[in-house]
C-alpha cells in the first residue's frame, strides 16, 4: 500500500510539474479512521495529501460533468467505467482528461464494518492483502476482507481501469468465476407476488431524500425530472406508489449506462436494496442488446440506437 | 338496469397510438363499423417512440387497468426510426415491470398499421380480455391513507 500511495504522489507531482493537469481529484484522509474524504489538489505540493486505502469508495467520476480545464483523475475499475460513460455522453473531451488508474480489491462496507465493530471505536487500521486489522483502545480484531466487501465488490468483473493513461501498480487478476447476477436470478425465480412483495418492501423504506440519484455519477442533469415542479412529473406525495414510479424511472434512467460501483446503496440512508433494480435492468440491457456499460468508448448507449432485428417478442 | 345490482366490473384501458399508423388503424376500424370492445381511451401520440415510459407507470398510477401502447411496423415509421428506438425501450421496461411484479399482460405493445383495421380490433379485443382475466389493477395505484 505504502508503495503504491508514494508512486500516485510522485505521477500526481509530475503531472503538474509537467503542466498536464490544472486540477486532480483524488480522496484525502477523512475524519476519523475508516474514512476518506475526496479532495481537490491544485498544486503539486497539495499531491502530498493523497491517501490511497480501502476506504476510497466515492466514485469520483461523479464530479466531472461540468468541470472546465484539464482534469486529473484517480480511478478504480468502476470509475474508470464511469468515465468511459461520460466521454461517450459528451460530459468532457477525452484530452481534457488525464485518468490515474488503480487496481482496486475491492472496498470495505461501512455498514459490515460497522456491525463488526458494533459500536466500538477504532483509532488506527491495518491494512494486509487478505485481512484488516481494526485496532482500538481495548481491543485489536482481525477480520477477512472479503467479509467486509459489499455485493458490488465481491462480484466486481473489472477491478482493473479499463480506461486510463497512467497505471499506478500493477495490473491484479479478475474476478473470472464470480456470479454477478446471482441474486437477480433467485428474485426472478420467485413468484409475481413474492416480487412485488419484495418490492413494496424495500421501496417502502424510502424516504424520498434522492440520495441516491444525487451520488450516481450518470444522474448529472442540470434539471432532474423528479424536481420540476411546472410540469410535475413525479407524485410528492407519500403513497407508496410515488416512491415507486420514482424508483422505476430511477433504474430506467441507468439503463444500460449504470456500471454498479455502488455509490447509490452506499449513500442510501434507509439501506434499500437499489441493486434489485439496477442489476436487473443491467442483466436485461446485456441479455437483450449485447451491451455492457462503460466498456468499450466506440459503442454508443444502447437505448440510442437500435438494430432493426432487436428482439420483439414481446410485441403483439 | 335492476335496481341494487351493480353492473358487473368492466377494465379501464389506455391506449397509445401513433398518429400515422395505429390510429388511422382505429380510424379505419371504425369508418368500417368494426366492432370492439368499448373499454378502451385512446390517446393519440405523434409516434410510439413519442411514449415516455413515465406515461405508462403515470397510467397505471391512476388506477387504469391496462396499457396499450401501438405504433407502426417495424421499417413503417413516419420518421424511419421512432418506432425502433421505443422498441428498445419497451424492451427493458416490459421486463422491468414483470420482474417487480405488475402481472405479464397489464402493458401490453403492438404493431397495427393504417391499413389493418381488422387487426387493430383483434388486439383491443385480445388486450381487454387479457386484462378482463386478472382483474381491477391493485399494483402501483397511487392510493393515499
Amino acid at each position: 500500500m505504502g508503495q503504491l500511495l508514494k508512486e500516485l504522489k510522485e505521477t500526481v507531482q509530475k503531472l503538474f510539474e509537467e503542466e498536464k493537469v490544472d486540477l486532480v481529484i483524488g480522496y484525502e484522509k477523512g475524519t476519523l479512521p475508516l474514512r476518506t474524504t475526496p479532495c481537490f489538489i491544485k498544486n503539486s505540493k497539495d499531491a502530498e495529501k493523497l491517501v490511497w486505502n480501502s476506504a476510497c469508495e466515492n466514485n469520483l467520476a461523479a464530479y466531472i460533468p461540468g468541470m472546465k480545464g484539464k482534469i486529473g483523475i484517480i480511478a478504480k475499475g468502476c470509475d474508470s467505467r464511469s468515465l468511459v460513460g461520460h466521454l461517450k455522453e459528451k460530459q468532457i473531451e477525452r484530452e481534457n482528461l488525464v485518468i490515474i488508474g488503480i487496481p482496486c480489491h475491492g472496498m470495505l462496507d461501512r455498514k459490515l464494518t460497522d456491525k463488526v465493530l458494533a459500536g466500538r471505536e477504532i483509532k488506527d487500521i491495518e491494512e494486509k492483502p487478505e485481512v484488516i486489522v481494526f485496532k482500538g483502545e481495548n481491543f485489536e480484531e482481525t477480520v477477512a476482507k472479503n467479509e467486509l466487501l459489499p455485493d458490488n465488490c465481491k462480484t466486481c468483473s473489472h477491478r482493473n481501469p479499463v480506461l486510463y493513461d497512467i497505471l499506478i501498480g500493477e495490473a491484479i487478476e479478475e474476478n473470472k468465476d464470480s456470479d454477478e447476477f446471482g441474486k437477480i436470478k433467485e428474485y426472478e425465480a420467485k413468484t409475481s407476488d413474492e416480487r412485488w412483495d419484495y418490492f413494496s418492501k424495500q421501496i417502502g423504506k424510502c424516504i424520498r431524500c434522492y440520495a441516491c440519484r444525487n451520488a450516481c455519477p450518470l444522474c448529472y442533469c442540470k434539471e432532474c425530472c423528479v424536481d420540476s415542479s411546472q410540469p410535475q412529473w413525479f407524485g410528492k406525495s407519500i403513497a407508496l406508489s410515488d416512491a415507486q414510479v420514482f424508483h422505476i424511472m430511477r433504474a430506467f434512467h441507468v439503463a444500460g449506462r449504470c456500471v454498479d460501483c455502488g455509490a447509490c446503496v452506499r449513500a442510501c440512508p434507509m439501506e434499500i436494496d437499489l441493486r434489485f433494480l439496477n442489476k436487473k435492468v443491467e442483466k436485461d440491457v446485456r441479455e437483450l442488446f449485447d451491451f455492457e456499460a462503460g466498456i468499450n468508448l466506440d459503442e454508443p448507449p444502447p437505448l440510442s440506437v437500435f438494430r432493426p432485428d432487436d428482439p420483439e417478442e414481446f410485441i403483439k | 338496469m335492476e335496481e341494487g345490482k351493480e353492473s358487473p366490473w368492466e377494465p379501464k384501458l389506455i391506449t397509445f397510438l401513433c398518429n400515422w399508423c395505429s390510429y388511422a388503424g382505429a380510424d379505419l376500424a371504425g369508418v368500417s363499423r368494426i366492432q370492439y370492445p368499448a373499454n378502451t381511451r385512446t390517446i393519440r401520440v405523434p409516434c410510439s417512440g413519442r411514449v415516455n415510459i413515465l406515461y405508462i407507470l403515470k397510467a397505471l398510477q391512476h388506477g387504469v387497468d391496462g396499457v396499450l401502447v401501438s405504433g407502426c411496423h417495424p421499417g413503417d415509421c413516419h420518421y424511419l426510426s421512432g418506432n425502433f428506438s421505443a422498441r428498445r425501450k419497451f424492451a427493458v421496461l416490459s421486463r422491468l415491470l414483470e420482474y417487480i411484479g405488475i402481472e405479464k399482460g397489464r402493458v401490453q405493445f403492438s404493431w397495427v398499421s393504417a391499413a389493418e383495421a381488422g387487426r387493430f380490433a383483434e388486439v383491443i379485443t385480445e388486450v381487454t380480455e387479457d386484462v378482463k382475466k386478472l382483474g381491477p389493477a391493485k399494483r402501483l395505484v397511487k392510493n393515499i391513507g
